[in-house]
Parts: structure tokens; C-alpha cells; sequence
């Protein structure tokens, strides 16, 4: 592995994320918040300091290979999280670090699963850092770190680490360059985001609440500010998140094309029909299961539905209501959205619809070669072939999905709440969404939980955030021999 | 700039390897799926997998709004027929691969017909090569600059000969023209010297001047080379028709030594000046028979590398005055002892060379940039050749008291067609053009980067 680069890509890492605290540290300063100010700044010289290590040590060579890439994200996302963590710890705020560790990674990962059970009292210099962590962690650190420094030009090394981070079972450059095509994603992302402050002060929230709730939306997270969620804004802001949370679910390739003006392409696209066709398609269903909790009131039934469905598929975990209140179809069916997931090359996190899709096409073609065991069939999408490595991909992926969940599931028994709580817990954590249901649900929070449950949810984040794979890559130990030279 | 290149070979991948690396969007079309597999884990690229010549597959690569195609595909019709619609889709350059000879003499006209900008052939521009080195002998290297009026040549230094031992500025002021020796190979380092650099016996020096003052260099050193009379070339390929031609029009005597019977009759109807033997040019018996022990020059041709390597070896035992060897994979070279593989000839990195240069001019009609573009040493070392505008910065202030940045070089300064190696005392003035030497793990995108104190690249 080359040691000096990971070191390298790290220490710049550190720095941006120190930088972006600036801005909380700033409404800390204004609002007098002693404790946050302090427990702030003590974390940006710590950053500050660490990504001085490796400067005595410049890289030899530049090279990185793909395993190299997947070890770097890996490092860098427990890092910044263990990091990121600190302000919270040193301001007092959350006074266990194994919280706050579990908050921050819920951040960064865009679970939005929280411990606090009060979060107003949260500091809002330290609220606006959690909510920013989402922000940051839904497009990626590392893609941002693409984005805006050129640290090999020409080798395919960069591709690596976009790979790594972005989720989907087929991450592909939108043009010839990554750095290019890092850049146009975090266009897209900041255009979006800045259009949806605009509508949420249009709606009449404070600027700090317009701020905060739309990273979260555009992360697909689901930090609020409010203990009560989203339940108390205004019908119009809640319609606003709902499309704004939807939108941020779909793959970004698609508003490249659009504004590429290859509307038809766009439209063609499969992953983007089945991710609309499912969200149409269980709202109405929930609309229809929950209409008799809201007599005379079909509307509110109608935006409650869809805000939910929006909200799970896209793993945001914003709510409006307390589903786990919902009719036991309503339940189960949040579940199954939960699984699916947003697509691939958006924020939201899941299983992706890509692979959903995918999953059904290679078991379509299974049977058709149980029937006619001579039949040659390509799995293809978007009318292009499915190499078959993209399709043993999906498949390992799954195992390793299912395996993860039941292992998890299995080791968090032993706190000794009902298996809903505990799958529940599992698939929202392992899927970024944030409530579960039961003791898990919307209008609770994972405190009850024992410091190692609450460890391994935030280890489950992490895999549900950069796709299992790296992280079980970078605890290979044969990734870790030192290159010579 | 936007390129696509078609055909993904190994000129296509090291052109594709070289142009990312200048920062171009690149798209690489090709219709077998694991030579794009292969670039796109490399090189930060697009693939797309097709026959390049396809109206569709193009159109799906939107050729129309590149600047520029390039076909390098095995097949000489598939890279016209690709340059072909390209232009009609609307690409405003196209540069075609041809290296069967009997279109080769008929670029003239593919060219104006069908629109191509630029005809590439391996073969031809590597005979030309070999040609150049043969032609002065005591060069290992040479690239022309300034349209042919200065060069920079690779020298070697002898142990026990004049220069060993010599300090660079002695040998300065003790030589009557003026000559830089801009980079030095030790012991496979290279380092760009200044004037108190001390020469050694092994060393490999590139110096830039004039071909008359660098003949006068040679001619003092006693190193001269007796011109070259005879030449034997080994295997019948299509550079050594192309090579042949050359030596026999300047009336050079060529042995072509070709081990197919067929292939030597097509050769002796083609070539009818040069002396074509039926014999296995790998073989010691035949080399000695044929008289490797007379003639001035050999130069092994064969489509093997490793049977060229060994041929030059043989051939540098028998102390054959000048060795060239051809070889298609560069990279091997480094593992050669140095005395063996002085004078190496690599078509792959020729012709790359030759379009990225054609790369470069189009960006210069664009905005301000390299003009021209050497590599030496392995490409460890690049020489770039300039034009000194208005936003040029020192514009009229002496070298001596420019800031220039460390371990660079200003090797040559052409003023209203006349080349100067430059003094301390020289200086840039609008409209000159200026060759800069610098190793290539940094880039100069223009003039002014050279200075120091501004803005990092």
C-alpha cells in the first residue's frame, strides 16, 4: 500500500473538514455559546495538527491502486468521524463519547439516527455541524477533495477513490475527467441545495432552520432541530422537503443529461422509472391504508404518505408523523423501502434501485435457463450489456447485506428489546435512514441502547454508507503490506 | 481539448496515457473489451466499446463536438474510413495512422480528398530517425529544434577521453563556439547542471547548439565517428524498405540481411539498389560471412526486440563503429547496461511524439503555450520550446538577473532566424522563441511559469 499518499489525501481531508467547521464556530461566536466554542475550536487545532504529520513524509510516487482507494475512504471516514465527534464531547453537550461518536457517524453517513433526546438544548452552533455533516457526507469528502485539487493528472488512480465512495454497483464518469465529473456533481448538489433554502425562507422559517433542514434533506440524512421532527411546519415546507428529499434520491447522472438537454435519454433511463414507479405506487397504497386516521382530512393523509414514503426511500428519516402509529400494511411496507433504497449516484442510501433491478433481471433470466437451459441471455440495462463481474458484484453484495443484518440483529439481542426494535435498528442503520420502528420509531431515539449496540450501529453506518466493501477490504491484512520503494 | 482516439493498441494507449496527462478529455473508442478494461483502470479516460468507424458509434461519442479524432487501429482503411465520417460529423482534425506504403504515397492526396490533417507511419518516421543518427554518427540522440536550425544531441562521455574530468565551465571557455550542455545521465539519474558541474567517463551529456557547432564539439573532443559508408540492416520489415531507400538515395551501400525466401524476392524487386541476402541475420555464421566485421553500421530491424538486443549486442562486440537498435517496448531499456544500448530507437514513443506535437501546436493557435515539445533521457527530461509575447514577464532583463526557478534551463533563444545559445547576458524580447530544459516531473504550461515567485503550477 502506499503509505505516504493515503497520508497525503488524508491530511487534506482534515483540513477541509477543519474549514468547514468554521461556519458553526462562527454561530457559536454570535450566540455566545462558550461550551461549543471551545470544544470547536479545540477540534480544528487537533485537526490542524494532525494533517501536519505527514508533511516530513512526501509520497515517493504518486501511483494508487484500486485497493489503495478503498483502504483511503475506509481510513478517512473513521477518522473524520471519530474527529467530528470531538465538539460535542469537549463543549459538554453529549456527555458520553461513544454518543457522540454514534451521532457523528450518523452524520456523515446521512442516517440522521439519533441519541439525543432532547435536541433543542443542543448548542445550535454544534446543531448546524450535525446537520452539516450530513451535507458533507452525502456526496462524499473524498469526491469534494476531487473535486477541487488535481493531485494526479492523467492516471485512472482518482476514479478509484470515486468509486470507492460513491455508491451504486456501477459508478461511471458523466465526462472523460474526474476531476471534471467530481465537479459537476458538487455543482449540481450546491445548485439544488441553494435552491431549496431559497424555498424553505420562502415558506417562512428562520434562516438557521431553512439552513439546517436542508442539509439534511440534501445529504438524504434527517437530522432535525425540532424534538418533534418535522410534524410542526407548515404543510407548505413539509411539501417542499417532500420534493426536495425525492429529488436528491435520484442518481445525478440524470440532471447532467438534462442539462445536457438529452431529455429523452434522461426519461429512458430504468433505474429513475422504477425508483419513481415504486414511490407512486406505495404512496397511493399508504394513502389508501391510513386515509381512516384522518377522517374528513384526505389532504393531510395524502402529504403524510407521500412525505413518509419520500422520506424512507430515499433514507432521508425525516417525519412528519409517528408512522410506527400506522396500520401494520403501512409498517411493513416502510420496511421494504427501507431495503430498496434510494438510486445509485445520489445521495440516499439502501440497496439502490439499480441493484434491486438488476437482482430481478439476472433471476428472470435464471428461470428462463431452468426452462430452456440452452438459452443465451444478457442481463441488460439501459440497453447497454451488464458485464456479468457487475452482476457477481450485486450478488456478493447481497450476501454480505443479508449476513451483516443478521449477524448485527443477533448481537444487539442482547440488550433485550423485541426483534421489530432490533431489525428495525439494523436495516435503518445499515440502510442511512435513521427511525426504525417500535422503540426505534420516529418519535424516539437509540439512547436506550447499550454503548457496544450502539458501536456496532454506527460500524453498520459506515458499512451501509460506502457499500460494505471497503471497509471489509481495509481489514484485509494483506492491504496493508508496505510497497517497496 | 476534447480527443477521441480509436483503436487502443499500444500506440493508442500510450498516446491516450500521454495526452490525459496534459489535462485533455479524452475518449477511447475500441471493439475489444479488454484493451478499454485495461485503460480504463489506468488512465482517468472514458471508454466506449464499437467499431470506431461506425457512423453511430461515433455519434454516440459525440465526435462532432471534439476538437480532434485520431484512428490508430491496426487496419489502414478502418483508420481512413473513421477520419472519413468523422469529418463529415463535423470534427474540425483528424489524424489517420497509415502505414502500408503503398498508401503512404498517396497521403498527398487522402489528405487533401479526405480531409485528414496529419498522416502518421511508424515505420517511415522511424527510418527517418535511424536515417538522422546515421547520417552524424558520433550522436546517440538528436531533436531538431527551431525548425531544424539547432538540436539538442545526446553525447557520451569516455572514460580517459577529453571531457572526462572536465568542469562544464572550462569547457566553455576553452571551446571556440558556443555550446550548453543542458542535461547529464549518471548512472540512470538525471540532473540538469550549471556551470561548475563536473563531467565523468560514462556519463551521457545533451548538449544544444547548432549541428556546426556541435560537429566542432565532436571534431575537438576526438571523438569523431568516420562518416558512414555501409550499412547492414537485419530483417526485411517495412521501416527497412523505408531506410534502405533513404541510405541508397544518399549513396550509402546497404546489406539487407532477410530470412524468408518470398520476402526477399518482394524486397530485391522493391529495393533494386540495395544488396539482398537470404540468410538468418540472427545467426553468427551468417552476420560474419555477410561481413559485420567491415561494414560502418548495423542496425538489427527484426519484429522481435529481443533478437534486436541481442543482434546490437553481438554487433557492439565486434566493434561495429555505430550500433542503432530498434525496439517497440521502451520501458525494457533501462535494464540494459548502458554501453550496450547506446542508441536506441523506440517507434512507439516516435510516433506518440510526433501527434502529441501536433496536439500542442493546435492549443498554441488557441492561446499562448508550448510550441514544440522533446523528450530526452527516457522522457525523464523535457525541452519546450516557447514564443516570447507581450505578457511575457522580464521582457529586455538579462538571464543573470532573472528569477528563474531551480534546475531549469534556457537552452536556446531564436531571434529573427538566428539561434543563440544564450549568455548570462542575454535577454527575451517579443517574437523570439525560447527553448526551456527542465525535467518533466513538473510542468511549465507557459513562459512566465519559469520565473519564480509566481503563481505554482
Amino acid at each position: 500500500m502506499n503509505y505516504r499518499m493515503t497520508a497525503r489525501l488524508i491530511a487534506i481531508v482534515l483540513r477541509f473538514v477543519a474549514l468547514f467547521m468554521l461556519p458553526a464556530l462562527v454561530i457559536s461566536l454570535i450566540l455566545g455559546e462558550t461550551g461549543a466554542v471551545w470544544g470547536l475550536l479545540i477540534t480544528m487545532a487537533v485537526m490542524a495538527l494532525l494533517s501536519c504529520l505527514p508533511l516530513p513524509f512526501p509520497p515517493r510516487r504518486q501511483t494508487m491502486y484500486a485497493r489503495d482507494g478503498f483502504v483511503v475512504v475506509a481510513l478517512t471516514w473513521f477518522l473524520i468521524s471519530l474527529l467530528g465527534a470531538l465538539p460535542f464531547w469537549i463543549s459538554g453537550a453529549i456527555p458520553s463519547y461513544v454518543d457522540c461518536v454514534f451521532e457523528t457517524v450518523s452524520g456523515f453517513t446521512t442516517t440522521g439516527a439519533s441519541i439525543l433526546t432532547d435536541v433543542e438544548a443542543l448548542p445550535k452552533g454544534l446543531l448546524y455541524w450535525r446537520s452539516f455533516t450530513h451535507w458533507l457526507g452525502g456526496m462524499g469528502v473524498l469526491v469534494f477533495l476531487l473535486a477541487i485539487t488535481r493531485f494526479t493528472v492523467g492516471s485512472g488512480d482518482s476514479m478509484h477513490i470515486m468509486r470507492a465512495e460513491s455508491p451504486g454497483p456501477q459508478v461511471n464518469k458523466l465526462v472523460p475527467q474526474t476531476f471534471h465529473s467530481a465537479q459537476i456533481v458538487y455543482i449540481i448538489y450546491i445548485g439544488m441545495t441553494a435552491l431549496q433554502i431559497i424555498l424553505m425562507l420562502l415558506g417562512g422559517v428562520s434562516p438557521f432552520e431553512a439552513v439546517t433542514l436542508t442539509f439534511g434533506t440534501a445529504g438524504t440524512g434527517g437530522f432535525a432541530v425540532r424534538n418533534d421532527g418535522l410534524g410542526s411546519y407548515s404543510p407548505y415546507i413539509q411539501w417542499v422537503v417532500t420534493i426536495f428529499m425525492a429529488l436528491f434520491g435520484v442518481n445525478f447522472g440524470i440532471y447532467y443529461l438534462l442539462l445536457q438537454r438529452s431529455v429523452k435519454k434522461a426519461l429512458r433511463n430504468e433505474e429513475l422509472r422504477m425508483y419513481l414507479l415504486i414511490m407512486v405506487l406505495f404512496s397511493l397504497l399508504i394513502f389508501v391504508d391510513i386515509l381512516p386516521l384522518f377522517p374528513g382530512y384526505p389532504g393531510d393523509a395524502l402529504r403524510h404518505s407521500c412525505f413518509q414514503v419520500a422520506s424512507i426511500m430515499t433514507t432521508t428519516g425525516y417525519a412528519t408523523a409517528d408512522f410506527d402509529l400506522w396500520p401494520q400494511l403501512s409498517r411493513t411496507l416502510l420496511v421494504v423501502l427501507m431495503i430498496v433504497g434510494a438510486s445509485a449516484g445520489s445521495t440516499g442510501g439502501g440497496m439502490k434501485c439499480s441493484r434491486v433491478l438488476l437482482l430481478l433481471k439476472s433471476m428472470n433470466r435464471q428461470v428462463r435457463r431452468m426452462l430452456h437451459p440452452n438459452t443465451v441471455k444478457h442481463v441488460s440495462m439501459d440497453g447497454e450489456v451488464v458485464p456479468p463481474e457487475t452482476i457477481q458484484n450485486t450478488f456478493a453484495f447481497l450476501s454480505a447485506y443479508c449476513l451483516i443484518t443478521i449477524t448485527s440483529v443477533c448481537l444487539i439481542s442482547l440488550d433485550n428489546f423485541s426483534l421489530e426494535t432490533n431489525l428495525t435498528a439494523v436495516l435503518s442503520c445499515l440502510n442511512n435512514i435513521g427511525p426504525g420502528l417500535a422503540a426505534v420509531g420516529p418519535m424516539s431515539n437509540f439512547s436506550a441502547y447499550s454503548d457496544f449496540s450502539k458501536l456496532l450501529l454506527s460500524l453498520n453506518m459506515l458499512l451501509g454508507r460506502l457499500e460494505i466493501f471497503p471497509i471489509i477490504i481495509a481489514f484485509v491484512p494483506s492491504v496493508w503490506k508496505r510497497a517497496r520503494g | 481539448m476534447r480527443i477521441v482516439v480509436i483503436g487502443e493498441g499500444k500506440v493508442g494507449y500510450t498516446l491516450t496515457r500521454e495526452l490525459s496527462r496534459e489535462g485533455h478529455d479524452l475518449l477511447v473508442i475500441d471493439n475489444r473489451k479488454d484493451a478499454l478494461v485495461q485503460v480504463e483502470e489506468r488512465l482517468d479516460v472514458m471508454v466506449l466499446e464499437g467499431n470506431g468507424a461506425s457512423v453511430k458509434v461515433q455519434q454516440a461519442a459525440e465526435v462532432g463536438k471534439c476538437d480532434l479524432m485520431i484512428a490508430v487501429t491496426s487496419a489502414d482503411e478502418t483508420n481512413l474510413l473513421c477520419c472519413m465520417v468523422a469529418r463529415k460529423l463535423g470534427c474540425p482534425h483528424t489524424i489517420a495512422r497509415i502505414r502500408n506504403p503503398v498508401y503512404a504515397e498517396e497521403t498527398y492526396l487522402l489528405r487533401e480528398e479526405l480531409g485528414l490533417s496529419m498522416t502518421v507511419n511508424p515505420e517511415r518516421t522511424t527510418a527517418k530517425e535511424i536515417f538522422g543518427l546515421l547520417q552524424y554518427p558520433s550522436f546517440l540522440k538528436r531533436e531538431p529544434f527551431a525548425k531544424g536550425r539547432a538540436e539538442i544531441v545526446a553525447l557520451p562521455v569516455r572514460a580517459g577521453g577529453k571531457l572526462d574530468g572536465m568542469v562544464l565551465s572550462d569547457l566553455y571557455t576553452s571551446l571556440k563556439v558556443r555550446v550548453l550542455v543542458c542535461a547529464v545521465e549518471r548512472n540512470k539519474e538525471v540532473s540538469i547542471p550549471d556551470g561548475s558541474f563536473r563531467l565523468e567517463g560514462g556519463d551521457h551529456i545533451y548538449v544544444t547548439s547548432t549541428v556546426q557547432s556541435l560537429l566542432q564539439l565532436v571534431k575537438w573532443t576526438g571523438m569523431e565517428t568516420q562518416k558512414i559508408r555501409s550499412v547492414m540492416l537485419i530483417g526485411g520489415s517495412r521501416t527497412a524498405v523505408y531506410l534502405a531507400r533513404m541510405l541508397a538515395d544518399a549513396g550509402i551501400h546497404v546489406k539487407l540481411l532477410e530470412t524468408k525466401p518470398d520476402r526477399c524476392e518482394e524486397l530485391s524487386s522493391d529495393l533494386p539498389k540495395t544488396e539482398i541476402i537470404n540468410a538468418d541475420g540472427t545467426s553468427i555464421n551468417a552476420l560474419l560471412t555477410e561481413g559485420i566485421e567491415e561494414t560502418d553500421a548495423v542496425v538489427p530491424l527484426t519484429n522481435m526486440d529481443e533478437q534486436n538486443m541481442v543482434i546490437a549486442m553481438y554487433a557492439n562486440s565486434r566493434k561495429v563503429p555505430k550500433v542503432v537498435t530498434k525496439i517497440n517496448r521502451g520501458e525494457y531499456c533501462a535494464l540494459l547496461p548502458a554501453n550496450e544500448a547506446e542508441c536506441v530507437v523506440t517507434p512507439l514513443q516516435l510516433t506518440s511524439t510526433n501527434i502529441l506535437r501536433y496536439v500542442r501546436a493546435m492549443q498554441n493557435r488557441q492561446g499562448e503555450g508550448v510550441m514544440t515539445l522533446h523528450r530526452l533521457v527516457d522522457e525523464r527530461v523535457e525541452a519546450l520550446e516557447f514564443r516570447v509575447t507581450q505578457s511575457t514577464r522580464y521582457l529586455g532583463v538579462a538571464l543573470k538577473d532573472m528569477p528563474l526557478k531551480p534546475n531549469l534551463l534556457v537552452a536556446l533563444i531564436t531571434r529573427r532566424d538566428k539561434v543563440m545559445v544564450p549568455s548570462g547576458s542575454d535577454y527575451f524580447a517579443v517574437d523570439d522563441s525560447v527553448v526551456i530544459v527542465t525535467k518533466s516531473d513538473r510542468s511549465f504550461n507557459t513562459l512566465n511559469d519559469i520565473f519564480g515567485g509566481g503563481q505554482k503550477v
